[in-house]
């Protein structure tokens, strides 16, 4: 019992890894990336939704016509996520203004809707929260990663602190558009190294 | 004269150099998905299109006459999301009784239009951007052709690179990114093209 849970937590975080695996929420991945603090928030936006709307649609699977799930799931999503945006407003108006657009987004990223249709719709709830949770963590952390990897690179810095003192010349063309494909690839392939080594 | 110079650059602008994959990340779950084949990934491009300039006018009459009108902000999402859907339901029920042999071709990426998030975030852009109604069916008509553009070019890249010598651990998906951020840097250079 214990075991199967912790076995659904981890999925997410490596095995199933939403991002380097599974390869689904690119938008916000590749969009809010540019600065540590835009990843982190928009990891904890999306776990957040993605953990509410697991225990919703599990408590309620039963009571849900299969014909018209995938619009029933859309509507419970998009509910947590203007729930989401109105409480940013409220509390983190700068998280909120730069985020702008992808915090509704939330409502479209695949990762979100893939996994209530494949998870929370066929299980029961405790093992929903732990197949919620490992997701929600293993996309914050690549998130993080990413957008360590482009702030350092791009502005020098981490969290707004400087890191690489004066003499560093800033790749600006991490923190553009072309520079979050370019890196994303790059992590992406060597994700591929490790998974070939290990096996 | 005036209000034809603003929709021509919007339409300029958004097909070119606010292009939605490229500059603004949005649409890229289809962008790698659709663009193994030129011929699909054209008439994905074409299908988004036709919804998307539907979505740009049917969310821009739904969020002046009614939300706005009974200042009911915190329902755009979920109203914006349904009119979305039922759009694609629409377009899907129209093309399969008028055009079988499109329909056939589209199969499977029509319904998926829905959860394009380049659909969503055109109609939640056009109150953004308080665009007045002709230039947000251009606006969306523009997105749509940039779409096209961008998913037809990488697609014909990606048919070349069948032919070519990809290290292992890149063939896939890292080097269709690694080919996007190369395409991106070379859309930068259509910033500064015009000005508003």
């Amino acid at each position: 019992m214990f075991k199967k849970i912790l076995y659904d937590f981890k999925n997410g975080l490596w095995r199933e890894n939403p991002i380097i695996v599974l390869v689904i929420g690119m938008c916000p991945t590749l969009a809010v990336t540019n600065t540590v603090q835009n990843g982190l928030a928009m990891g904890i936006a999306t776990s957040f939704v993605l953990l509410s709307s697991e225990i919703v649609i599990s408590l309620f699977k039963k009571f849900i016509p299969n014909n018209v799930r995938i619009p029933s799931f859309i509507l419970i999503i998009a509910t947590f996520v203007t729930f989401t945006d109105f409480f940013l407003k409220a509390f983190f108006p700068d998280i909120a203004s730069s985020l702008s657009l992808f915090i509704p987004l939330i409502v479209v990223n695949c990762l979100i809707l893939g996994r209530q249709e494949a998870f929370a719709s066929k299980n029961p709830t405790r093992r929903a929260i732990a197949d919620a949770l490992g997701m929600g963590i293993g996309f914050t952390w690549v998130l993080v990663l990413l957008s360590a990897v482009r702030e350092l690179l791009g502005m020098g810095s981490i969290f707004g602190l400087t890191i690489l003192g004066s003499w560093y010349q800033p790749m600006v063309i991490m923190i553009l558009p072309a520079g979050a494909f370019i890196s994303l690839g790059v992590l992406v392939g060597f994700m591929n190294v490790l998974k070939r080594r290990g096996n | 004269m005036e209000e034809l110079r603003v929709v021509i650059l919007v339409f300029i602008s958004t097909v070119l150099i606010n292009n939605f994959i490229l500059v603004k990340f949005l649409g890229i779950c289809p962008f790698l998905g659709v663009s193994k084949q030129v011929e699909t990934a054209f008439s994905m491009g074409m299908a988004t299109t036709f919804v998307m300039t539907l979505t740009a006018a049917a969310t821009w009459l739904i969020n002046t006459y009614i939300l706005e009108y009974f200042n009911l902000p915190f329902l755009r999402y979920v109203s914006f999301i349904i009119v979305i859907a039922s759009l694609v339901q629409f377009v899907e029920m129209f093309i399969k009784k008028s055009s079988p042999v499109l329909y056939k071709a589209l199969g499977i990426y029509l319904p998926l239009i829905t959860t394009n998030c380049a659909i969503l975030g055109l109609a939640l852009l056009i109150p953004l951007n308080g665009y007045n109604f002709i230039t947000s069916v251009v606006f969306g008509l523009g997105a749509g052709i940039g779409f096209t553009l961008a998913i037809v070019l990488m697609a014909g890249l990606r048919e070349t690179l069948e032919f070519g010598d990809v290290p292992e651990s890149l063939k896939g998906v890292p080097i269709t990114l690694i080919l996007a951020g190369i395409m991106a840097m070379a859309f930068m250079g259509f910033s500064g093209l015009i000005s508003i």
